[in-house]
């Protein structure tokens, strides 16, 4: 073990850690004022839920030996991991960390997609669920040792599929069954506390994809440089394509832009250079931009437009890893070095997480609708009065004048 | 005894309240408040930041006061004066409304009608 890797690597858990606060803020800025509490409440109560159920049973899933598909039971609680183990450069444990806070993460992006209308109850089930039965299968097949995608050969640095794909897709299997809210279409609330919630969702990512080489190498040095570069290209052009339709640059599609370009780079964070990141970044943006604009004319209330920037960010970030990729970073040529076979394999892991996703997710949702005193949906008078007050007992701000 | 409420431009409250006072109106408070009149709405962004939509959601000030009959005219004036940006004024400025008013009672000392303002 090398003791710069594990300093290293507890600080990229507790940046990755971060991000799930600061999508609270970026979510709850952009809701009604009468759905902010609920909003940062759902990112928030995943830190709790989803890290016992990775430390009971979730880490053993998603990482034990298991078969191609799906870990087993044999590290249920973490039993028989000890202290001292190693896992090249870290302690066992200190994976475990590491990994149980992108299982944090990735559920609460699925909530922007049913902002100000789902049960509270029910989605603290639905998380338990949804980590078990989505997340950690996918999390083994593409970074497991014995993993399908893995074996195949497919890149995901820093969970391109596991974490943006996944959420996006689930988002719109969640938006779908909870329907729409009853008057979509809102002004964001609190602008600043958006740019905020960016601002620390951009600050985390250096862990998440810093991170995912677990070691404190030049790798990790070049994974912090492409995402800060992506991040960049893919804000400006949300700028620059802000400024030209609206004559206007707006600060919320500045922050979604910058956000889109975190998600692009992630899988390719740890096998491409700076000037493949510009690229990713810069279609990114436009792709996403585009996305945003035309979402509202389909029928689907992705509320926060997750799978417009996580869904279709992760979708090209997963392709453009095939095709920036070099050999001299990662090990893996892309498409570009010649490697075209690479691009497939992307495409075959892209398409085996929507397809799971998706199916899984919507089982899952269908259950929980099924089971009586639980349901997908608050009443229409709770999503009128507001999911801060039905389902928080809370308000976000409290200036009514009674002392 | 009237009520007069004034629309105003927000960045104008300072110098409305100043000119109250010199007219010898001590007494009002003022809220903010949002809508629109000929001005018509404001264009922001919504959702993710991608597209604009129109809402009327110019920000003004209300101000409250209550006067006496023969304070009317100089309430009327002096907020006239100061509401008004420099110039002859633009769409956008705000309206004056004068209600009469039935009663008003100190609740210190129970005093009614012009002896409690």
């Amino acid at each position: 073990m090398d003791s710069g890797s594990i300093a290293w690597m507890l600080a990229a858990s507790a940046l990755v850690l971060i991000m799930t606060p600061g999508l609270a803020f970026f979510y709850g800025g952009l809701v009604r004022e009468k759905a902010v509490v609920n909003m940062i409440m759902m990112s928030f109560i995943s830190m709790a839920v989803v890290s016992l159920v990775w430390v009971l049973w979730g880490y053993s899933l998603a990482f034990g030996d298991g078969n191609a598909f799906i870990g087993d039971l044999s590290v249920v609680g973490l039993s028989g991991i000890d202290m001292n183990d190693a896992s090249g450069d870290i302690p066992v444990l200190l994976f475990v960390v590491f990994q149980m806070m992108f299982a944090i993460i990735t559920p609460a992006l699925i909530t922007g997609a049913i902002a100000e209308r789902f049960k509270f109850t029910t989605y603290v089930v639905f998380l338990v669920l949804w980590v078990t039965f989505v997340y950690a299968p996918i999390a083994h097949w593409v970074w497991a040792g014995n993993g399908w995608l893995f074996e195949l050969g497919a890149l995901d640095f820093a969970g391109g599929t596991v974490v943006h794909i996944n959420a996006g897709v689930a988002a719109v299997a969640a938006a779908l069954f909870v329907g729409k809210r009853r008057n979509p279409g809102a002004e964001p609330h609190n602008v600043p506390y958006v740019m905020l919630g960016a601002a620390l969702l951009w600050f985390g990512w250096f862990g998440f994809n810093a991170g995912s080489g677990l070691a404190s190498n030049a790798l990790a040095v070049n994974a912090f440089l492409v995402t800060n570069t992506a991040a960049a290209a893919a804000a400006l052009t949300w700028a620059v394509l802000s400024q030209i339709h609206h004559q206007r640059i707006s600060a919320v599609g500045v922050a979604t832009g910058a956000v889109a370009g975190l998600v692009a780079i992630t899988p390719a964070s740890g096998f491409v250079g700076p000037m493949g990141a510009i690229a990713i970044g810069l279609v990114v943006g436009v792709i996403t931009y585009y996305a945003v604009l035309l979402r509202p004319r389909t029928r689907l209330d992705d509320s926060l437009d997750v799978f417009a920037v996580h869904g279709l960010g992760g979708i090209w970030g997963a392709i453009a890893t095939g095709i920036f990729a070099v050999e001299a970073i990662g090990g893996t040529a892309g498409l570009i070095e010649g490697n075209g076979g690479q691009m497939l394999t992307q495409l075959i892991a892209v398409g085996a997480t929507i397809g799971y996703s998706l199916v899984v997710t919507m089982i899952i949702l269908k259950v929980l609708d099924l089971i009586p005193g639980l349901g997908l949906r608050v009443s229409v008078a709770d999503e009128d009065r507001g999911v801060d007050i039905s389902q928080q007992g809370e308000r976000g701000f409290v200036s009514d004048g009674a002392d | 005894m009237i009520m007069i409420e004034a629309i105003i431009r927000p960045e104008r409250v300072g110098q409305v309240t100043s000119a109250l006072d010199a007219a010898g109106c001590h007494g009002y408070h003022y809220y903010n408040i949002t809508g629109q009149g000929r001005q018509g709405g404001v264009e922001v962004f919504i959702g993710r930041g991608g597209q604009m939509a129109t809402r009327s959601a110019v920000p003004k000030t209300l101000i409250r006061t209550v006067v006496s009959d023969d304070m009317k005219e100089s309430v009327i004036a002096a907020i006239l004066e100061d509401a008004r940006g420099p110039g002859e004024g633009a769409i956008g400025d705000g309206k004056i409304f004068v209600i009469p008013l039935a009663d008003a009672i100190r609740v210190r000392t129970g005093e009614r009608g012009d002896e409690a303002i």
